[in-house]
């Protein structure tokens, strides 16, 4: 804010001589069920049109109507789509917070008001807005029990007025969102957003220094959910068998998914579908139902977030120990318990990681964005049947949940790999298997499946120890060798997992390592850093666990490692203790933050700064 | 004495096999176990049938009883899994290859227990597999706890009472929209046959409570599952006999004492009358036999109810003939065109 050096008590004049164009934050404050979201999407979605980087971010409440919802709206001339945390403009419809949000805001902000809530009397050192939407709303929409819907429309042409959002974007963005079947709906909204826009010119005076220009730095872009973008990655590698069981944040990855797979996925010839969606009677069931599918070689998914993966440890073991294939998708939110359902954390890195009773340890991916999300889940899904073992897709709340700018996705450029599968006419060859014989060296046996057309192809598959040919066994060498194996598998998979990003930067003495979502504000940060403190900072950013061998490498360069955890107990660190040499724990330092909201920049750096002693 | 010994012919079955590809390993379980008996009923049923042992996926939870598919079927893919969930093991394996022959056999503590649910949701999905359930009363593999199956009043080896009512299982199943209930006794060899083999044929879940006495903690005075209480208070519905659809025997029978039930496959149930009439196709008639037999402390043995033309849980998610798992790329994998309209969709 250092464009607005006043102090609460002055009043603020016009400022019409400075302009802050294409780097500014906007908060929503309504109340949920209040039909906001669609306003939302189109303000957002009309600041993406013009060519800006955005990112939105809805903080809603675990609820279904009558609470206090927040959504964030990014405009960010530099890309920077973290969510930040001061709020230049806010567009205050939800009376039970208006004050309490304007209170909050840094000196200088914009506020856009329902105008019977007189907020302008809170304080002096911001611009107000007052706007009557109940009085425009009427003659725009006739029918009484509609307006409480399409009032919220007015803002998005007030904030159009105020940032110079063309209206033809938010008239195209209204269309998108409403799509051909609702035009009537479309209609009428658009009435909302034009009586707002005219309010605003006719009556408002612009005091505020934030506005929009056209810019070229979204074309080709899409707009999606990471939640959505996992259930494409699904759909495109081929998945046959979904199990699920609704929980928030992973509900809408399963929805989204039936509704591609009802368009895509049908023999064009008989209408069958080439595959099976069961909503479950609980976790248990849904991971039960997936690792029974996997087994019989299906390409098998579930979806849950952290309650869902307590419950499923018990099976997730089974996978793991008996080696049967199923992707999981884990959308973290934060816990313990049922914690925060409708926000967002890294918080389930360890449960994961070492999901169930005695010596287990499970792969796990860790996309950033829709594209990896994407490109991941496909990846993950050869990587679960070449291992026979469940494999993790880790997103969290914040990615799985709102909109991100993305680049299309690429088709998949390799074919469908199936593993380690012996066929009738591979028995023929060979006369026999041991289903957990380590023949390649990689610690993957292998396996047949049930039905398969040979006196030779059964096994029996248990939980309980076996030896190389699936054999019943307590033998102590028996249990030895089976379990060193599935270690050396474990090993084997580090080479298979996607390599790290990195940035070295010549010179720097600090580092940081984060995964997923942190991507953002480390990013962000890293710029603050050498803009405002001249540090300079490399970055890795590790994709999967087991770790790269580069984290050691990364590690060795730099005097000191902030590892990045958005939790409370520094899980991903915690994670690297378990795998690093001992000698290299010194450098390892913890950056942690749990409140629930997406990350932000200046957290990490207040937080580097101050550990750096700077 | 005669120089030349000719062994006699092996003895197969319609696809050629022999008996031995039908059994499995050694039974680990006690000498005299009614599990061990209903593990040979298997063995000889799908032998007798001619049923192809590859085709077949055994599944099992945890407990004596799900131990015994290691013990019969041995050409046949099996899967024991964690206590009470192997439903979902099954369902997730039944989703994946529509085209096998899905056999379960549990417990009383892994059904009526921790797999309560489980079992629910299978029968409410009408999944087309058989679900043996051997019911002893008692935790055997944990050493003689009560199941949630003993009957009210009955004990523990120790002499402690049951004070809490049984769940009846086929009771149950009947409620929650079973489409083929049975019950019979580890010890009848005859019915337990004509009970398997009519749900080899069974299009949907069957379930087949198995009264299977344990010898080592449920066998005593005051147990109402041992073998001596079934002999004094085992009631059987009807006679039962199995045509399977390939033998075509036309036998005349006589007016009211057998009814025919003409199964999927085209096999037939032939049920003869014993001291009663009842009817297989009357939820309501079973469910009101099995509260009666309650009542007086009989335990009703025989098909307790048949309905051959509810859908299955496959058929409604509307699979393709073949297993899903095994299509080819080119059938689950749309092509780049697809993704470019999802693509353009999202601009």
């Amino acid at each position: 804010m250092s464009t607005l050096e006043v102090s609460p008590s002055e009043p603020l004049t016009p400022a019409s001589a400075h302009s802050v164009v294409n780097d500014f934050s906007i908060q929503v404050a309504t109340v949920n069920g209040s039909g906001s979201q669609t306003a939302n999407t189109v303000l957002m979605r009309s600041i993406f049109q013009m060519g800006i980087p955005v990112s939105g971010k809805n903080m809603f409440p675990s609820n279904i109507a009558g609470l206090p919802t927040w959504f964030t709206i990014r405009a960010s001339k530099h890309g920077y789509i973290g969510r930040r945390k001061e709020i230049d403009l806010l567009v205050a419809m939800n009376p039970e917070t208006a004050r309490e949000d304007v209170l909050k805001l840094d000196s200088g902000a914009a506020v856009v008001y329902d105008e019977p809530l007189k907020l302008n009397e809170l304080r002096s050192d911001l611009h107000f807005y007052p706007v009557p939407f109940d009085k425009l709303v009427a003659p725009v929409c006739p029918e009484a029990k509609l307006r409480k819907l399409v009032r919220n429309m007015i803002y998005d042409g007030v904030m159009a007025w105020l940032l110079s959002i063309e209206m033809n974007e938010v008239h195209k963005a209204l269309v998108k969102q409403f799509g051909k079947r609702k035009a009537k709906a479309a209609e009428l909204n658009w009435g909302a957003a034009q009586a707002g826009y005219d309010f605003a010119a006719k009556t408002l005076t612009k005091t505020d220094p934030y506005r929009v220009e056209r810019m070229n730095e979204t074309a080709g872009k899409i707009i999606i959910d990471g939640n959505a973008a996992c259930a494409l990655g699904a759909m495109f590698a081929g998945v046959t068998v979904v199990t699920w069981y609704p929980i928030t944040p992973s509900s809408s990855l399963v929805e989204t998914l039936i509704g591609y797979m009802k368009r895509f996925r049908h023999d064009p010839e008989t209408g069958k579908s080439t595959y099976a969606i069961v909503q479950a009677e609980d976790e248990l069931a849904s991971i039960g139902m997936a690792l029974g599918a996997g087994w019989a070689g299906a390409r098998s998914m579930t979806a849950t977030a952290g309650p869902g993966i307590s419950l499923m440890s018990e099976f997730i073991g089974l996978g793991y120990y008996a080696e049967l294939p199923a992707v999981i998708f884990d959308v973290e939110r934060v816990g313990p318990s049922t914690g925060l359902p409708t926000r967002t954390q890294q918080g389930d890195l360890l449960s994961v990681a070492l999901c169930s009773h005695g010596d287990t340890k499970h792969p796990m991916y860790f996309p950033c964005s829709p594209e990896e999300c994407f490109s991941m889940a496909i990846d993950a899904f050869d990587f679960a049947e070449y291992f026979q073992t469940p494999t993790f897709v880790m997103t969290d709340l914040d990615l799985g949940m709102n909109n991100w700018m993305a680049d299309p996705f690429q088709y998949p450029d390799k074919p469908i790999r199936r593993g380690k599968v012996l066929g009738a006419e591979d028995l023929n060859k060979l006369g026999s298997f041991a289903r957990y014989k380590d023949v390649d060296g990689d610690g993957v046996g292998y396996r047949t499946l049930p039905g398969t057309d040979h006196a030779a192809a059964s096994y029996f598959t248990r939980g309980s120890g076996h030896n190389e040919k699936a054999q019943y066994t307590e033998r102590e060498d028996d249990y030895i060798h089976n379990m060193d194996r599935l270690a050396h598998k474990f090993e084997c998979m580090r080479q298979r997992l996607p390599e790290p990003a990195v940035n070295l930067v010549p010179g720097a003495k600090i580092g940081f390592v984060a995964v997923g979502t942190s991507d953002y504000a480390v990013r962000e940060s890293c710029d603050q850093l050498k803009n405002e403190c001249q540090i300079d900072a490399s970055y890795l950013r590790l994709k999967a666990y087991p770790f790269s061998d580069h984290l050691v490498d990364f590690i060795g360069r730099h005097d000191r490692i902030y590892v990045v955890d958005q939790n409370r107990d520094a899980q991903l660190l915690g994670l690297m203790r378990l795998e690093l040499d001992p000698a290299m724990l010194a450098k390892l330092h913890s950056l942690r933050y749990y409140g629930g909201l997406p990350l932000d920049a200046r957290t990490v750096t207040d937080e580097v700064v101050k550990q750096e002693g700077k | 004495m005669s120089t030349t010994h000719v062994p006699p012919p092996k003895k197969v079955n319609r696809i050629g096999l022999e008996v031995l590809p039908y059994k499995g390993s050694k039974t680990t379980l006690c000498a005299g176990c009614g599990h061990n008996a209903i593990s040979e009923r298997i063995v000889e049923c799908f032998y007798e049938l001619g049923v192809q042992p590859w085709t077949v996926a055994k599944f099992s939870g945890i407990g004596c009883s799900s131990k015994s598919p290691a013990y019969f079927l041995g050409l046949s893919h099996g899967f024991n899994g964690v206590h009470g969930r192997m439903p979902a093991i099954a369902t997730g394996a039944m989703l994946a290859n529509r085209n096998l022959l899905g056999l379960g056999v549990t417990g009383d503590g892994d059904t009526a227990s921790i797999g309560i649910g489980q079992f629910m949701h299978l029968v409410r999905r009408n999944l087309p597999m058989i679900y043996v359930i051997e019911n002893n009363g008692v935790y055997g593999l944990t050493k003689g706890q009560f199941s949630a199956t003993a009957d009210l009043g009955s004990t523990l080896k120790s002499g402690m009472p049951n004070d809490l009512p049984p769940f009846d299982c086929c009771a149950l199943g009947l409620k929650w929209g079973a489409t083929f209930v049975a019950r019979s006794f580890s010890g009848d060899k005859k019915q337990l046959q004509a009970i398997l083999k009519t749900a080899i044929s069974h299009h949907g879940l069957s379930i087949i409570d198995v009264i299977s006495p344990c010898v080592t903690f449920n066998d005593h005075e005051g147990s109402t599952k041992s073998y001596s209480y079934m002999k004094d208070h085992e009631e059987m519905l009807h006679e039962l006999d199995y045509v399977p659809f390939y033998e075509d025997i036309s036998v005349e029978i006589p007016e009211g004492t057998v009814t025919e039930v003409q199964m999927h496959d085209g096999s037939k149930l032939r049920i003869r009358k014993l001291d009663r009439d009842f009817d297989p196709t009357d939820r309501l008639a079973a469910l009101a036999a099995l509260e009666e037999a309650e009542k007086k402390g009989e335990v009703l043995t025989g098909v307790l109810y048949v309905n051959t033309q509810k859908p299955t849980f496959l058929e409604l998610l509307n699979l393709p003939d073949q297993a899903i798992a095994t299509l080819p790329e080119s059938s689950v994998r749309p092509p780049k065109t697809v993704l470019d309209q999802v693509m353009e969709e999202l601009r």
